[in-house]
């Protein structure tokens, strides 16, 4: 049995993920990035191995994705992480023509073909508006902790209007509508309207085809499902594996190539 | 005799300043606003009103400024704080004609005319990336407070490039620079030509001439001053000690003054 790994180096988190040769999901890891990115890419490889129990020697083929792809540096190549989110999605979800991913410092809408191929994609890359950055902003401000925010949130009726854009402001803007005496609930509904009324925005852009599958570590936000839903008017796909889908699909193209490693040795001795 | 008086109730905080009728600056305060900013207002007024030992009933005219002047209801009247701050930065520099102010949240460039009034603005209040957030945030993820900023970046030598496209990138490029060995001041100080990239496109935008005026908390960094003055060309004037985050607190109070003179005209 051969093994395959994708580490997804992202900005604010990193994730590793161990498949074997029938795609399963043998086992995965999650860590901080902080300031040594290298150091995070190996971290959430060693605790995959651990967590999967299998030796290094074991994995053929690693595939570094994220933003600190480069920084995966016993990882055999590189693959963007619009390609391994779009991956990951059709292959969790085989009938996904748009990805939605939100992370923590970026979200991209990709649209995807029939065959799982990027057909086009957008994200804000001059900007943290509308990225997790801006729940974690609304978090420190209100002293809620992250995987709270949206359980609060779905508590809501009457969200404020959030008028920044600017995740900085943001923190302001939330204490001041709690200082006119907004309810906390009706503060974070409207936090959360906002950065799915931008990501809606950029799903536009490409064109949201169904099905529509949301990824990223955002996804497991109740809210932030709920929300974004209502504003493209369709439902949307959440995988349990939301947050590894890079990864998922940064293994997934190293299995590519274990597999066609293979193919032209097979055929060779066949020739011979 | 008669006092003018002018409050600044800005985003991040409040001034207030007293004229007496040879308009020299007898009482000043400077308070954190928070969010009850008809209190914030009251208490720098207060605070004001004690050092130039008046009280309201004394001051003549009160003029209101800065982003929370409707609700100072204790005001006479209020002003925009552009109009404001080309009457403060006119009074203290007459050759002013391009007035650069950058505070906490907002960046602002006007070209005023020789009647000191706003001929043209152009404002950023919407991208931290072009603020003094960005110095702060910058400052943060290195590990040093806003106040340290002033003296770390005087120690620079050379200033490394910094984007500062959006201040919560900037935290990823602080920390790569970081990691391949180049100083906290001379990020900071990359941080500084950033931002005073930014104000430099603004200014153009307003047309800019000499002299210029540079104004609000920011310019307390000297740093920040040399980087203008290398990038404009032309006469830069910056107002002494702290009267930097003073100009449209004192602004308004000299437009006090104008409009009590004017009262004393038409009542003689």
């Amino acid at each position: 049995m051969a093994y395959a790994a994708g580490v997804d180096v992202g900005s604010t988190q990193t994730k590793a993920v161990l498949i074997d040769e029938d795609r399963r999901i043998v086992s995965r890891a999650l860590t901080d990035t902080g300031a040594n990115v290298i150091q995070a890419a190996e971290r959430s490889y060693r605790e995959a191995l651990a967590a999967g129990n299998l030796p290094e020697e074991e994995v053929e083929y690693v595939v570094g994705t994220g933003y600190g792809r480069y920084k995966v540096t016993f990882g055999n190549t590189q693959v963007t992480e619009i390609s391994c989110h779009g991956r990951g999605a059709a292959h969790m979800f085989p009938a996904t023509r748009t990805v939605i991913d939100m992370g923590g410092q970026d979200t991209k809408a990709i649209r995807v073909s029939a065959a799982g191929e990027i057909q086009d994609f957008c994200m804000n890359d001059k900007c943290a508006a509308g990225t997790g950055r801006f729940l974690g902003a609304a978090s420190s401000a209100l002293d809620i902790p992250l995987p709270d925010l949206g359980p609060t949130a779905l508590r809501g009726d009457r969200p404020v209007k959030i008028s920044t854009t600017c995740t900085v402001f943001a923190e302001s803007e939330v204490l001041s509508w709690l200082g006119k005496g907004k309810r906390i609930e009706d503060i974070l509904l409207g936090v959360h309207q906002s950065i799915a009324a931008r990501s809606a925005g950029l799903l536009r852009r490409v064109g949201v085809e169904d099905e529509v599958t949301f990824t990223g570590g955002v996804a497991r936000n109740v809210a932030m499902i709920a929300a974004l839903e209502d504003r493209i008017g369709t439902r949307v796909n959440v995988s349990e594996e939301s947050h590894y889908m890079g990864a998922l699909g940064a293994a997934l193209f190293a299995l590519d190539r274990i597999l066609a490693s293979r193919a032209p040795a097979r055929s060779s001795r066949e020739d011979a | 005799m008669s006092y003018s008086a002018g409050v600044d109730v800005g985003s991040t905080y409040t001034k207030a300043v007293v004229l007496d009728e040879a308009r020299t600056i007898v009482g000043r305060a400077v308070l954190p606003t928070g969010f009850k900013l008809t209190q914030a207002a009251e208490q720098a007024l207060a605070q004001a009103f004690a050092e130039a030992g008046c009280t309201r009933e004394s001051v003549g005219y009160l003029i209101a400024t800065g982003f929370g002047r409707h609700q100072v209801p204790a005001a006479d009247t209020h002003v925009t704080d552009l109009t404001a701050s080309a009457r403060g930065a006119a009074f203290l520099f007459p050759g002013t004609r391009t007035v650069l102010d950058v505070g906490g949240q907002t960046m602002k460039a006007s070209r005023v005319g020789e009647d000191a009034k706003v001929r043209s603005f152009r404002l950023n209040d919407k991208c931290a990336a072009g603020t003094g957030a960005f110095l702060e945030k910058t400052a943060r993820y290195m590990g040093y407070t806003t106040s340290e900023i002033g003296p770390l970046v005087a120690t620079s030598k050379h200033a490394v490039p910094i984007s500062g496209v959006c201040a919560v990138f900037a935290e990823s490029e602080v920390i790569n620079q970081l990691s391949e060995g180049a100083a906290p001041a001379d990020i900071m100080h990359g941080a500084i030509a950033s931002l005073v990239g930014r104000s430099v496109q603004l200014m153009k935008r307003v047309q800019m001439e000499p002299e210029f005026t540079l104004i609000g908390g920011i310019m307390r960094f000297t740093r920040m001053v040399d980087v203008v003055r290398q990038e404009v060309g032309g006469q830069v004037n910056v107002p002494p000690d702290e009267l930097v985050q003073f100009v449209p607190a004192l602004g308004a109070a000299i437009l006090g003054r104008r409009r009590l003179a004017k009262l004393a005209e038409t009542g003689a």
